[in-house]
């Protein structure tokens, strides 16, 4: 016997919260798969705390936007019972720790480069839904910001330590960055949704973001003397609901359990 | 890295060890409470954070490399420490205090 899934309905705060959930949530899973992996004990830890405090931030997130859904439902059915197509993370967030699949146990640059333009998006956007209209939102907001500005030095440190290093390390980080580069442009993705989160104060235009965000991004990079890649057109469409193969198999392995064991508690 | 640095023994080409001081509160003072490796300074009070105030056990940092840290010799133990066994007068327990100095 297994689950069945929910769905979420149409409005448009709901999905809003869904998509930094969901971001949040599925970037916690990818770190997770680092546990018990990273090359040095002390930065396995490091990892395994950014993923715990991805998780925490999801945890808010999504108990807000099952309230506001009004279906009942709760973090956990939120976090584990809906289909692909009802997750609403960019793209970027679910692609495996390392360029050539699922290999174990990852590929350290790609994963540190990743967690740095994600933590300094997030701390911008944590930023601004402090003064989120709702009192929730922006409650959880107040605690990540801080959570979020630490991951971005840590990760910062590590890209300008990589790009900055020997050969192969700066290799490894420049492969990294030519990989992640198209994905980054849905971080900014705009639309309806958006908008209307933008008209009732809850949270920012993702696109508002886009500057500090840039101007962040950039001064890491020439630290790291790391070049910037062509411009991309490509937006991935996550926010959407449309994912790439990868989430398939990534939401099987984070199901599992509640699937197999509906209301399993720890 | 150099030639020199590639044909050492494993051990010597780890990262430095560093010994971590955490103070748990404004007022107390930093205590010891383990070491890590790491590249280097900024990144050993990094990992520290990571490492040991991962309860809350924590405001404040201090991280020392373990290589700078100047020890007694555990040989000289005896000849260093055992000669205060019977000196009691040294502890201040044989002042008479005042009635007006209380808890002490």
């Amino acid at each position: 016997m297994s689950q069945a899934s929910i769905q979420v309905g149409n409005k448009a705060d709901v999905h809003y919260l869904l998509r930094l959930a969901d971001a949040c949530l599925i970037l916690s899973q990818r770190l997770g798969e680092w546990c018990g992996h990273a090359p040095i004990l002390e930065e396995d830890l490091a990892l395994s705390n950014m993923a715990l405090d991805l998780v925490g931030q999801a945890r808010g997130l999504l108990t807000r936007a099952g309230q506001l859904d009004g279906q009942g439902h709760d973090e956990d059915q939120l976090a584990f019972l809906r289909d692909e197509r009802q997750y609403f993370n960019p793209v970027l967030m679910e692609l495996p720790n390392s360029a050539s699949g699922n290999q174990q146990p990852g590929d350290f640059a790609f994963t540190q480069l990743r967690n740095f333009a994600v933590a300094t998006w997030l701390q911008l956007l944590w930023h601004e839904l402090q003064s989120s209209s709702d009192a929730e939102v922006a409650a959880i907001a107040a605690k990540a910001v801080k959570e979020a500005r630490y991951q971005q030095q840590h990760a910062a440190d590590w890209v300008v330590r990589l790009g900055d290093g020997t050969d192969e390390s700066a290799a490894k980080m420049r492969a990294a960055l030519a990989l992640l580069w198209p994905y980054f442009n849905e971080l900014f993705a705009d639309d309806a949704i958006s908008a209307a989160a933008a008209a009732q104060g809850l949270g920012p235009q993702w696109s508002s973001l886009k500057p500090q965000w840039q101007a962040q991004m950039n001064e890491i990079l020439a630290e790291a003397g790391l070049a910037h890649p062509k411009p991309s057109a490509y937006v991935p469409s996550g926010h959407l609901g449309i994912h790439s193969e990868h989430m398939g198999h990534l939401l099987a392995e984070m199901q599992y359990l509640q699937r197999a064991y509906p209301g399993g508690k720890w | 890295m150099s030639e020199a640095h590639k044909t050492q023994p494993s051990s010597q080409n780890e990262w430095p060890l560093w010994e971590v001081f955490v103070r748990s509160k404004a007022g107390l003072d930093h205590k010891h409470c383990g070491s890590l490796h790491a590249p280097d300074a900024k990144m050993a009070v990094q990992m520290a954070r990571e490492v040991y105030t991962r309860r809350q056990e924590g405001t404040s940092i201090w991280v020392v490399l373990s290589s700078q840290i100047v020890a007694s010799d555990p040989g000289e133990k005896g000849m260093y420490f055992d000669p205060m066994e019977d000196k009691v007068y040294r502890h201040p327990t044989f002042y008479e205090l005042p009635e007006s100095v209380n808890h002490m």
